[in-house]
């Protein structure tokens, strides 16, 4: 859950910025405007840092979602009050990080970047935190991290002083059982959601296709979706910020932590593939001293040296170890799995990068499902989320509409067509904070669309054999079942008993390829 | 009359080596490994030319291949090779069938064709791929006319064969089908052949013993004639080298009724046999209107752009076609046969029809 990640990244957290009022203020911001809208969010967040979570340490996940009403709350109306509940099987939080893992809300940029679902881990809290404004009722985590002993707990957040309270504490028997368990309750609205978070769980499963998800709603309907394949991506490797993606307050960051030394030195250790030749070349070329100590800048000369990082052209690229594609093997398990298609395709693009953030695109295609309608459908996923809002103003959308002509691939337009796109990166260039969709840089436009145009190719390709084989059959057919009457004809014709012997003419035809004659 | 006895015969013998050899060429084909095909005359209208020695339209020197190598052309190929199949049976078994029977029979054989213009289609390419009309393999149309007069006609037909019959006991008039067509002239005394657009005609022609008075066979050609009276036709001029004089309408129409008996139709062009280049066109002329002061219509836009149509058709050279079609153009007129019955119900017979023969005689 959210607390591995917290605690995992908690040393390099380095302020508590802003208090729990602040997001209070901006609950709008993150998607919790409206009791439908949170509802679906609480669920994303807590799903995503449960998958997050067990991707992290190579764990195949096994999420349950449960969304119930709450106690009393049954014959209730929509918007009301709804108990959620989520249990993964990660790797668990230890007890004493627990409280402050979900009750309370760090604020920072981390130093390190790696891909993860989750920028800052402050979803599945602020789920947590609308929940108690909403019903005032206290957040139940469970969690083991040994399978023997389970933690039990009940907070509620002080949301004037930031600060966890524990109202309850008690060590179960956790049965063999490792992971998490969340439960709050919320308002919220699933009469106007269960669309979207039905939605959300099916294109999850497509692009997860090693997790194991269900999902139960107030009905009592269930979705279940099995995994496909034991394989899992390779886990993101952390790296050190590119020099290109830094802004002023990243570096002020940086050499607060600085115990000292040169500037080249400081270079060399923070920032990504800057090694002391280029670290000294850079310095020297931009009229900065590389033995001066990076403490001494005035605010002034920091901003000419960000200036600087932008400008300067010969940093190494960023490389993608820290970016963790699904790769053209699970992406098309997911793809298979989920849309039964009769043809698929991916293509995993080489790693990229725009403004020192490495980016690796990947599209997948299912032609001719019978899962979904006739026409053209785009899926959108952005480290593993599914977009599902603003689809319009999305990049991907863009590329197809504006750079795409799909009569060039001579798609039959009587055929279901979904194009997914996913974008890795440690940093997605959304255009909003709602995160549902991608701004267009250049450089990802770029690789979506000669992505786009590679699953076209794949399936122009297979169209094109597929209608050569159907044409030929369909001229064979046509031979055999003439050349036998012809041969019946003729010898009666002619006064013959027997057929003259027509399988050498068969035999040419098969041979014959299109266009021969 | 013996030496003509055997034409019917002789002739559906050679259609059926025709059809035979048609087999040969498919079976050895196939036999050596090469798929059969087949060269017919083309029928396009760029390949319809007019023949002046035989006074017909003929079909020119193009031609078109249909190779059961090709896929587009295997099914009409193999539906062809069907009808040849179809029409030796009926030619063997001495059986007749209609253009509707051939639609319907192919469906037996899987050979079933899209509707009955494909089946229709397929016909005439048999037609000419023999050169010989679908009458001579046994298929028939729909349509029927009919004839009257003192000739005695023996059946090849089964059942009937050796047969005879006088086409005068039946008052109505004897019915032109494939019987008729295929049966051997017997005997006869007759002088001439009328043949006379109209039924209602044919029947006054019959009450006023013209077949008596002028030694006459009479023929209803119902019409523009069908096939079957036109090769009657011919064959009672070049078999008992009678003349024939052909009445109709005095309208475009009618005066080219009497050009298809004489010249063929420009769609039969790929057959023979089926003109009858010696008849003679008695009426009713554009100028007989004036002449015997006849009940009249005007002629409407259809009839004047018809009349245009024939003064540029090669079969209308000659000088009385284009002196009646110039007199109908000019005084735009028409007048039914039925028109004579102004002067009394037998003044056709009694005045006109003397006329008209005597001016054949002396021309």
């Amino acid at each position: 859950m959210a607390g591995e990640r917290f605690c995992h990244r908690a040393t390099f957290l380095s302020q508590r910025l802003a208090p729990l009022t602040s997001f209070y203020r901006n609950r709008d911001l993150a998607g919790f405007s409206n009791p439908s809208r949170a509802l679906y969010s609480a669920v994303r967040e807590l799903l995503e840092n449960s998958l997050d979570s067990c991707e992290l340490f190579s764990i195949q996940p096994e999420v349950y979602v449960r969304i119930s009403s709450a106690p009393g709350e049954e014959d209730k109306p929509d918007p009301r009050r709804y108990a959620l509940l989520i249990r993964d099987n990660g790797s668990g939080v230890d007890a004493e990080h627990i409280p402050r893992a979900f009750g309370r809300i760090f604020y920072g940029s981390k130093y390190k970047l790696r891909q993860a679902r989750g920028m800052f881990g402050m979803g599945g809290t602020m789920a947590v935190l609308y929940g108690q404004i909403t019903t005032n009722r206290p957040l139940e985590v469970v969690s083991s991290t040994d399978g023997v002993k389970a933690h039990d707990f009940l907070i509620t957040i002080d949301i004037e002083r930031n600060n966890p309270v524990i109202l309850k504490h008690e060590v179960v028997d956790a049965k063999g059982w490792r992971g998490t368990q969340v439960r709050i309750e919320l308002e919220g609205d699933y009469l106007r959601s269960a669309n979207k978070i039905q939605d959300y769980f099916r294109e999850s499963a497509l692009v997860t296709p090693y997790a194991d998800l269900t999902f139960v709603d107030p009905t009592g309907k269930l979705l279940a979706f099995r995994r496909g394949t034991e394989e899992m991506p390779e886990p993101p490797k952390e790296t050190l910020p590119h020099p290109h993606g830094l802004d002023v307050e990243a570096v002020k960051r940086l050499i607060r932590g600085w115990k000292g030394g040169s500037m080249a030195r400081f270079m060399v250790r923070n920032f990504h593939r800057v090694g002391d030749k280029i670290a000294k070349d850079f310095l020297s070329s931009s009229g900065f001293d590389p033995d001066a100590d990076p403490r001494t800048l005035t605010n002034e000369e920091l901003v000419k040296f960000t200036e600087a990082l932008h400008a300067y052209e010969k940093f190494l690229p960023p490389d993608a170890r820290c970016l963790s594609p699904l790769g053209e093997k699970i992406f098309t398990t997911g793809i298979v799995k989920e849309l039964s298609p009769e043809f698929s395709a991916v293509a995993v693009r080489d790693p990229a990068a725009y403004s020192g953030y490495p980016f690796i695109v990947e599209v997948g295609l299912a032609y001719g499902s019978r899962a979904v309608p006739t026409g053209l459908r785009l899926l959108r996923f952005a480290n593993r989320i599914p977009l599902l809002y603003d689809e319009g103003s999305d990049v991907s959308w863009k590329v197809i509409n504006e750079e795409i002509d799909l009569k060039r691939y001579r798609v039959p337009t009587d055929s279901s067509l979904v194009i997914i796109t996913h974008l890795c990166s440690t940093r997605i260039p959304y255009k909003t904070v709602g995160k549902e969709y991608i701004a267009d840089r250049p450089e990802v436009e770029r690789e979506l669309r000669n992505g786009i145009r590679e699953v076209l190719r794949r399936l122009q390709l297979y169209l094109s054999r597929k209608g050569t084989m159907e044409r030929q059959v369909k001229r064979m057919s046509i031979y055999a079942k003439y050349i036998p009457m012809i041969a019946r004809f003729s010898a009666s014709l002619y006064g013959k008993k027997k057929s003259p012997s027509y399988s050498r003419l068969l035999g040419q035809v098969a041979g014959v390829e299109e266009g021969e004659e | 009359m013996r030496e003509t006895r055997k034409v019917s015969e002789q002739r559906k013998e050679e259609v059926f080596k025709q059809l035979r050899e048609l087999g040969r060429d498919a079976y050895e084909a196939i036999e050596g490994g090469r798929f059969p095909e087949i060269t017919l005359p083309s029928r396009s209208v760029k390949n319809i030319v007019y023949d002046e020695a035989l006074r017909q339209f003929i079909l020119g020197a193009s031609s078109v291949k249909r190779s059961s190598h090709n896929v587009k052309h295997i099914r009409p190929y193999t539906q062809l090779l069907w009808l040849a199949f179809f029409s030796q049976q009926l030619v063997r078994e001495k059986k007749t069938s209609t253009l509707r029977d051939v639609y319907y029979s192919a469906q037996a054989y899987n050979t079933e064709f899209a509707d009955q213009d494909e089946s229709d289609e397929t016909i005439t390419d048999l037609e000419t791929a023999l050169m010989k009309a679908r009458e001579d393999f046994n298929i028939y149309p729909e349509e029927r006319s009919s004839i009257f007069g003192n000739l005695t006609v023996e059946y090849t037909i089964p059942g009937y064969e050796g047969r005879r019959l006088d086409l005068t006991s039946h008052p109505d008039g004897v019915m032109i089908g494939p019987a008729l067509t295929t049966a051997e002239f017997a005997d006869t005394d007759a002088e001439m052949v009328i043949a006379i657009e109209k039924g209602g005609l044919f029947t006054r022609f019959i009450e006023e013993n013209v077949h008596k008075k002028h030694k006459a066979i009479l023929i209803n050609t119902a019409g523009q004639p069908p096939r079957s009276t036109r090769y009657i036709i011919r064959r009672l001029n070049q078999e008992l080298h009678l003349p024939v004089y052909v009445m109709a309408d005095g309208d475009p129409w009618g005066c080219h009724i009497a050009m298809v008996i004489i010249s063929g139709s420009a769609n039969a062009a790929h057959l023979r046999e089926l003109t009858t280049p010696d008849a003679r066109w008695i009426g009713v002329w554009a100028s007989d209107i004036n002449k015997y002061k006849l009940p009249h219509d005007k002629l409407n836009e259809l009839d004047v752009k018809r009349l245009y149509e024939l003064q540029k058709d090669p079969r209308y050279e000659e000088k009385l076609w284009r002196d009646e079609i110039d007199c109908f153009l000019k005084y735009r007129k028409k007048a039914e046969l039925e028109a004579f019955a102004r002067y009394g119900l037998t003044y056709i017979v009694d005045k006109y029809l003397p006329d008209k023969l005597e001016w054949a005689k002396s021309h």
